[in-house]
């Protein structure tokens, strides 16, 4: 079967366990997972947790079904191909002295990133992109020494007022015997 | 008001109503089972090995409906159950396994029995807890046994460190649940069910698929209604067995690896697959792509991520089966299909998949057919997993619902003993069959100590073949009688029941079958039979591995057209 990459977004309740049992659902499958980003939503006391990873497009579905299921979860949507905008932030350290950091903050300046640390023989850049763009400051930076990265996972958002998640609804409190899933 | 954390989990279980709890206590679970007494109206049965706590909790769940429970300590204690509750996740039991745990300071220390057991069932439970303040406890016992019972049922498992059991903490018992998230869907969609009933009534050859979300669902009458109304012939799933009447005109058996010719062959000739809380197990489809190739597939399930998991689906229908059966009776015009009953009464006349042969050996067959006439098919049967768990399903006639208790998606030897102890438990006014194989029976035959103590009038049936049976039928079938690792010899079972104080008889020959039944039946205690029987006996109709439904072996006699090569199979799960 052929394999796509897939961006998953859950809005989940923010307590212990709840990435363990997410992250579960995809070991079970041998699914290797490409990036996962987790923060706050803006919901009190709810996370949003964006998964990337490789896998076909039915089996995905099938682990996205499941990811449903966790009692935690409140939605998880799969916005592959939809109208989305993805993001991750990049430091990388690289190695540069007097003589270098000129040509190295002119190549920072074209990609609108950020020197965050400078030391007498290193520089921190901080960048924000998608994975190409990062990709390709990596590239062009990497000629100067590269010292350590770090990469957030990628997080994801569908442009416009749809989005994927009952955001401006407060989940119901009581229990809702009865009551169906929403938009099912 | 003030109680320890102890106290809270023995109140909350007798406001959830529980009666019975199966378990062992330890080190890490002492606190709790020091206050039992406190709480008389728990009974507290102690099992011999926390394997057999855990399926004799879902014995007695599958049995009564309602949530079985056991108590284990930490660490041995707590993985000595999880056999028992994968068993419970995988066929849908609504169970509570409660577990000690080292005290908070040790957690995460690799103290004496301590495991993480939250971390090590989180594939295998619908839920878990790590309690880590008393407080919390009677929030946590409460939203247990709501997520247990309702929706797709299944085990939770909640871990209670040995000082949260003695921390004292208000205890206030909620009257709401607070899971905003977990809101399973009961109501079937209107326009799907509207679907439903127009595909169900433009089709020629429709066929009920029904598994144990009927039983789960208490739905019998409303698919009896559907059943009637649109003249549908049914079959069954192994664990939808005794979900229909199976002396019903339009009942057509078990499906599968092991159903009747005549069912596997109604799958493939089928229009219209209408299956219903089932799950398309790998069992029950065979090849999945040779499954119903003539069919829409109707599938009403409560959990939305079985839909479209193994089969194509045309219409989908989540919801609970009781009400979804119940809107689509509505809708369902009256219909006869009288060319394709006809048709299907045919083949079970041309392909009997039930004769039993003549003959002077004791055949299990046979055995399974006399414990149906001597019980008058008024009877729980209970039982193991092998060549005995498939006769028990083909030779019993089940027409009382809820009569059939199996291991059917883990498939766990040794389930019948246990489970059959808590179903008669449960239901101490019915007659309970366990009906066991010399292997199957090994696996847990220490709970006959927990039978003889607590005096549970479980009747069990050996059949004894001296093989792992089943395995030694693929052997045979597969691996060209390269019997490896399957004879068994087995102790003299009759003394070993009486060395446990059941009395017990052994049975080699027909004409003994039915008194020693009897004999059983008459004593109002547990009984044991060993019935020593053909041992190399095949169960039959058989689909072999990686063939479709209608490419069924009905007859022994044509065991030489097995595929024999093993490294020739196809790839499925064998």
């Amino acid at each position: 079967m052929a394999t796509t990459k897939h961006i998953l977004v859950a809005l989940v309740e923010d307590k212990p366990g709840v990435l363990n049992r997410m992250a579960s659902l995809f070991r079970r499958r041998g699914f290797n997972i490409d990036s996962i980003a987790v923060g706050h939503s803006e919901i009190p006391h709810m996370s949003r947790m964006t998964f990337v990873v490789n896998g076909p497009a039915t089996v995905v579905e099938q682990v996205r079904k499941q990811l449903d299921k966790v009692v935690e979860t409140v939605k998880v949507s799969d916005i592959t191909g939809d109208n989305v905008i993805t993001r991750e932030l990049a430091f990388i350290k690289v190695k540069a002295n007097s003589t270098n950091r000129s040509e190295l903050i002119q190549i920072v300046d074209i990609f609108r990133a950020n020197i965050v640390d400078v030391a007498p023989d290193s520089v921190i850049i901080e960048a924000t992109g998608d994975e190409e763009k990062i990709n390709s400051l990596f590239n062009l930076v990497r000629g100067f020494g590269i010292k350590e990265i770090s990469r957030t996972g990628r997080i994801a958002m569908t442009r416009g007022g749809s989005g994927p998640l009952p955001v401006t609804k407060k989940p119901p409190k009581t229990q809702a015997k009865g009551q169906k899933k929403a938009n099912k | 008001m003030k109680m320890t954390g102890a106290q809270m989990v023995c109140e909350s279980l007798v406001r959830e109503g529980v009666e019975v709890i199966f378990g062992i206590l330890g080190g890490s679970v002492l606190p709790l089972y020091d206050v039992l007494p406190q709480y008389p109206q728990l009974r507290h049965i102690l099992v011999r090995h926390e394997q057999g706590a855990a399926h004799a909790a879902d014995g007695y769940a599958r049995a009564t409906g309602k949530v079985g429970v056991c108590f284990a300590t930490s660490g041995p204690g707590a993985t000595n159950l999880v056999t028992g509750i994968a068993n419970a996740h995988l066929d849908s039991a609504p169970m509570i396994a409660i577990t000690g745990q080292v005290a908070r300071p040790f957690i995460g220390k690799d103290a004496f029995q301590e495991v993480d057991i939250t971390g090590i069932t989180l594939p295998i439970t619908k839920h878990n807890y790590l309690v880590m303040d008393a407080a919390s406890i009677p929030a946590i016992m409460k939203e247990a046994f709501y997520l247990a019972g309702t929706g797709r049922p299944g085990p939770v498992l909640i871990d209670l460190p040995r000082d949260v059991q003695q921390e004292q903490a208000e205890f206030n018992y909620p009257e709401r649940i607070n899971l905003p998230q977990y809101k399973p869907t009961l109501q079937g969609h209107p326009a799907q069910i509207k679907k439903a009933a127009r595909l169900i009534g433009e089709s020629q050859r429709p066929l009920i698929i029904a598994g144990r979300g009927i039983t789960i669902s208490r739905a019998f009458a409303e698919l009896k209604e559907l059943v009637e109304k649109a003249q549908i012939p049914v079959v069954t799933t192994l664990l939808g067995t005794s979900c229909f009447p199976e002396s019903h005109a339009l009942s057509y058996g078990m499906l599968g690896m092991h159903g009747m010719a005549y069912a596997n062959m109604a799958v493939d000739a089928a229009d219209l697959i209408i299956a219903i809380g089932m799950r398309f197990d790998d069992r029950a489809t065979a090849r999945v792509s040779g499954f119903a190739p003539h069919a829409h597939i109707i599938h009403i399930d409560i959990d939305p991520a079985e839909i479209g998991k193994n089969v194509r689906v045309d219409v989908p229908i989540v919801g609970d089966v009781k009400a979804v059966l119940g809107e689509l009776n509505k809708l369902v015009d009256k219909a006869k299909h009288i060319d394709w009953v006809n048709k299907l009464d045919v083949w079970r006349k041309e392909h009997p998949s039930l004769l039993i042969r003549e003959g002077k050996s004791l055949l299990p067959q046979y055995v399974v057919r006399q414990i149906y006439e001597e019980t008058k098919g008024d009877a729980i049967i209970v039982t193991g997993v092998g060549q005995h768990q498939m006769w028990a399903a083909q030779h019993y006639w089940y027409d009382k619902p809820n009569t059939f208790i199996s291991s059917g998606g883990l498939g766990t030897m040794g389930f019948g003993l246990p489970a059959a102890m808590g179903a008669k438990i449960g239901c101490p006014d019915s007659t309970v069959w366990c009906i066991d194989g010399d292997g199957s029976l090994q696996m847990t035959i220490q709970e006959l100590a927990t039978i003889a103590q607590e005096k549970v009038g479980v009747k069990i049936a050996v059949i004894h073949n001296t093989y792992l049976g089943m395995v030694r039928q693929w052997q045979e079938l597969f691996y060209d009688k390269r019997y490896v690792a399957t004879p068994l010899s087995s102790p003299d079972f009759v003394k070993i029941a009486e060395a446990y104080g059941i009395p017990a008889l052994r049975v080699d020959c027909r004409e003994d079958v039915a008194p020693a039944i009897r004999k059983a039946m008459a004593e109002p205690g547990p009984f044991l039979i060993d019935f020593i029987v053909e041992p190399e006996e095949n169960v039959y109709p058989m689909v072999p591995p990686g063939a479709a439904l209608a490419e069924v072996i009905e007859e022994p006699r044509k065991e030489a057209k097995a595929i024999k090569d093993s490294a020739k199979l196809p790839v499925s799960n064998i």
